[in-house]
């Protein structure tokens, strides 16, 4: 996020998209009503009636896959009728003239054919936004889970942009992400081309830096993301995989085929706090322990670096990553000096000037937000301030709308979207260890409009076989309009009965990330 | 700044400061009921009370700023007095079968009742009392043991903001209710549970709250596991095992948790649980020692690696692992396997 997320209950505006806020992320779905609840505008662009659909001012029911076309439509009528942020876009950015130019083809009539809904209201979701003054915009996985993902998040930044909302307090771009430390993740440099704080694996002297401080020398070329090194299982370029604390064989796109690759693998090592669908393919398991079982930090979706601690005792010989994989680098023959979650976090801050400032120590009194440079630096609640990472002024990066790559057809009439529900927790393997959750929430199922229901002869509560190209699965069947016809949606929680054995994993070509959101399907009863 | 003095201690503060603000800075310790600092204040428990000189009234202390010269008492006779009477009202009504009360321990009317030397109230039970909702999953009501202190209906309906709690009726017919007198599960309540955290009696209650008591448990001060919002609470522990979860206040979350942070911590102690390396022999996994495992998981690596080169072995970190342990995992994937095969799940 740009911005820190209490400032939400202080806005005029809120853009929610690709976001089911108050059941994937809860309290700052909380605070988002808070916000409505004090008078502030809510606008919530979505393929399902979603809770927060409720409080909306305006609820933009959109057809999956077009959100681009939506952001374009509404950058279209904010330049044409003049209210977009004049001084913001000649002073702070570059490349107006080429955004117009695309924008221009996104006329209210044409957005709202594609989008699927009324003209009218994507003009006053346009003027609600560009007329407030504090105005944050919201997304998470329904922008980014598609084909054109990384075109998505551009469009969002040249709407914030256009309108001079970077960089100030109340506004920003909030991209919500979704696990507990998926941004310390990334922050720590598990992403093949980067170390920690997005330092370049390929700028040689960030390379330089590493290989001193490490004592090795250090390879060159750039990795493989999660998706390529599953596809490169299959020309046996990948032979073996370390898994840590995740379970691809449930939250991969199409699973039938990773299944397949898996099984390929010479050599598989998982290492988790249960045996996972991953772990139970495994040839060798690492007892890991959970987060009340150790020392270390999470930082958050709005770069807040927070501590966790010891409560209990691991379970038998469980131990925690950390140890689990010093250990296994010793015997690699590489030894660290670091003995402690305390002084691992040491060593981030020495080669890290995001996190520079941030020690075990000073948690105990703040939980500063990143950048954090310094011992005395306070942390950055807001991003852009003045300044771009690339300098003075961010460059607008217009796209087109292009529509996802499978589109229904006689075959395969339906579109299928997936998602999340507030009862469970991605793959279950925590959430779906709690009785009362499941007693509640526990078998996978499908949204179906009545009117399609009636078509294929489907009543609520019944069987039905759910099938795309890529496999089919059985399912309780919900009949409801908070989807529209020729839309269905599935939770991808479940092991019976998953989602995923259906999406489609052609990827976006830049950020790798598969097209969860939208794949053609059909439904027939069971 | 505004400058008053307390019990004789002199004190300044921020202008808009309230007197129990400024009590609060100074150590001095006053009784509430229905204060939530995270809201504007209610006053309507009338607990907090104090005396401030030239007052005609007893003055409650969370809805009173601090005025340029005042001079406050906190518990003078008078002040004692009253704190016994507001007491006293609400016994009169309530259910005091504490023994089998899940809150016992950490009641503040026990707890105050005992402070303030109440032990029975003068005034005779004026009302029935509605039935028991225990239709969650997550918790029970029993609205014998409110004391309408609305705690619940506000962080219900002003942090929460699901507006399923609210007062029903006026007067001496007032109680804390769910629209058209629903039950929990079957009105809009999504779980939260910040109701139950709130409350300040055995009104609204855990369903596990009987398995502990206050004083058997220590606080461990942790963030949520689950998604990415980061919110801040306390682990309850009793015999090294996890029996509750508490919200506190973060940056990220103002005092609540959602019904995964609150509820979903049973998986922490679950039978379920990996307690022994495993490894595949004869096809199935079999239990071994951690240095055979750790062996036989280097000694995988490194044949891979001799016979194909570093990049056949690819590595995922994991999003829900520390930071520590994320940088440790890609800096084995580079430094000591020798490859920058490694990722994790932000894409999926």
């Amino acid at each position: 996020m740009t911005n820190s997320i209490a400032e939400v209950v202080d806005a005029d505006a809120v853009l929610v998209i690709g976001s089911n806020t108050t059941e994937a992320h809860p309290v700052i779905g909380a605070q988002i009503r808070q916000a409505v609840g004090r008078g502030a505008k809510l606008v919530v662009a979505e393929p399902r009636e979603i809770p927060l659909a409720q409080d909306a001012d305006i609820f933009l029911k959109i057809k999956p896959g077009t959100n681009i076309a939506l952001l374009n439509g509404l950058m279209h009528v904010i330049i044409a009728e003049g209210l977009y942020d004049r001084e913001y876009v000649e002073n702070r950015t570059e490349g107006f003239a080429e955004l117009q130019e695309v924008v221009e083809d996104y006329p209210p009539e044409r957005v709202a054919e594609i989008c699927g809904i009324d003209p009218e209201d994507l003009k006053a979701a346009a003027r609600l936004y560009a007329k407030a003054e504090k105005a944050p915009i919201f997304y998470a996985m329904g922008v980014t889970q598609h084909s054109s993902g990384t075109a998505g998040v551009m469009s969002i930044a040249n709407l914030a942009l256009l309108c001079g909302k970077i960089g100030k307090y109340g506004c920003g771009v909030n991209p919500l992400r979704g696990q507990n430390n998926v941004q310390g993740a990334c922050d720590m440099g598990c992403l093949p081309g980067d170390y920690t704080g997005y330092q370049k694996v390929a700028n040689p002297e960030a390379r330089a830096k590493f290989e001193k401080a490490w004592g090795v020398k250090l390879p060159e070329q750039p990795g493989l993301t999660v998706t390529e090194a599953v596809q490169a299982i299959e020309d046996g370029k990948v032979r073996c995989l370390y898994i840590m604390g995740e379970n691809p064989l449930l939250s991969d796109p199409n699973l039938n085929h990773t299944e397949e690759m898996f099984k390929k693998l010479d050599f598989l090592i998982v290492q988790d706090i249960f045996l996972t669908e991953t772990a139970e393919l495994a040839d060798v398991v690492l007892p890991a322990a959970c987060f009340a079982e150790k020392d270390g930090t999470f930082t958050n979706t709005e770069r807040r670096v927070q501590r966790i601690r010891r409560a209990v005792p691991a379970p038998g010989e469980a131990r925690a990553d950390w140890e689990i994989v010093q250990e296994v680098m010793l015997r690699l023959g590489y030894e660290n000096q670091a003995d402690s979650p305390e002084e691992i976090l040491a060593e981030i801050a020495s080669l890290t000037p995001s996190y520079g400032g941030i020690s075990f120590d000073r948690l105990e009194r703040e939980q500063p937000q990143w950048p954090c440079p310094s011992p005395d630096h306070p942390g950055t609640p807001i991003l852009h301030v003045g300044r771009f990472s690339r300098g003075e002024r961010a460059l607008f990066k217009p796209a087109h709308y292009l529509p996802a790559a499978e589109q229904p057809d006689d075959e395969y009439p339906l579109i299928l979207t997936t998602g999340r529900i507030l009862y469970h927790y991605h793959t279950r393997t925590m959430t779906g260890r709690n009785e009362d959750l499941n007693r509640i929430s526990g078998r996978s199922f499908v949204e179906i409009n009545p009117a399609d229901a009636a078509k294929w002869g489907i009543e609520s509560g019944a069987r039905v076989k759910v099938e795309s190209r890529r496999g089919e699965v059985v399912v309780d069947a919900l009949v409801t309009d908070r989807v529209d016809a020729g839309v269905i949606f599935m939770p991808f929680h479940f092991g019976d009965g998953a989602a995923n054995r259906l999406t489609n994993d052609v990827l976006d070509p830049t950020a790798k990330i598969p097209e969860y959101k939208v794949c053609a399907a059909r439904v027939e009863r069971y | 700044m505004v400058s008053l003095t307390i019990d004789g201690r002199p004190v300044k503060v921020k202008k808009g400061t309230t007197i129990l603000e400024a009590c609060e800075f100074l150590g001095i310790d006053i009784p509430t009921f229905c204060h939530l600092k995270q809201l504007k204040a209610e006053g309507s428990c009338r607990m907090c009370v104090v005396e401030v000189e030239g007052a005609r009234n007893l003055q409650i202390s969370c809805a009173t700023p601090c005025a340029e010269g005042m001079q406050v008492h906190t518990r003078t006779e008078r002040v004692v007095s009253f704190r016994r009477l507001v007491i006293e009202l609400l016994l009169a009504n309530h259910d005091t079968n504490c023994f089998s009360c899940p809150a016992t321990g950490r009641c503040k009317l026990y707890q105050y009742a005992m402070e303030y030397g109440v032990e029975h109230s003068r005034f005779a039970k004026y009302k029935p009392h509605h039935p028991k909702d225990e239709s969650s999953e997550f918790f029970n009501y029993d609205p014998s043991k409110c004391i309408l202190c609305r705690r619940c209906v506000r962080v219900c309906n002003n942090l929460q903001a699901n507006h399923t709690l609210s007062l029903k009726n006026r007067g001496p017919d007032t109680w804390v209710g769910l629209p058209f007198d629903k039950l929990f599960k079957d009105s809009n309540c999504v779980s939260c549970g910040n109701c139950v955290s709130v409350c300040p009696t055995g009104a609204l209650t855990a369903k596990a709250g009987k398995s502990y008591r206050i004083w058997e448990v220590t606080k461990t001060r942790t963030t949520c596991p689950y998604c990415g919002v980061g919110c801040q609470m306390d682990l309850l522990v009793k015999d090294g095992q996890v029996v509750g979860v508490e919200p506190a206040e973060g940056g990220a979350n103002p005092g609540i948790l959602c019904v995964k942070g609150k509820w979903a911590y049973h998986f922490v102690n679950h039978p379920d649980r990996l307690t022994t390396p495993l490894i595949r022999r004869d096809g199935e996994l079999q239990p071994a020692t951690w240095d055979e495992a750790l062996d036989y998981v280097t000694q995988g690596i490194q044949k891979i690696k001799e016979e194909s080169g570093p990049d056949a072995i690819a590595g995922f970190a994991s999003a829900r692992a520390t930071n520590e342990e994320n940088y440790l995992f890609m800096k084995m994937m580079r430094a000591a396997v020798g490859t920058n095969n490694v990722d994790h799940c932000a894409r999926l």
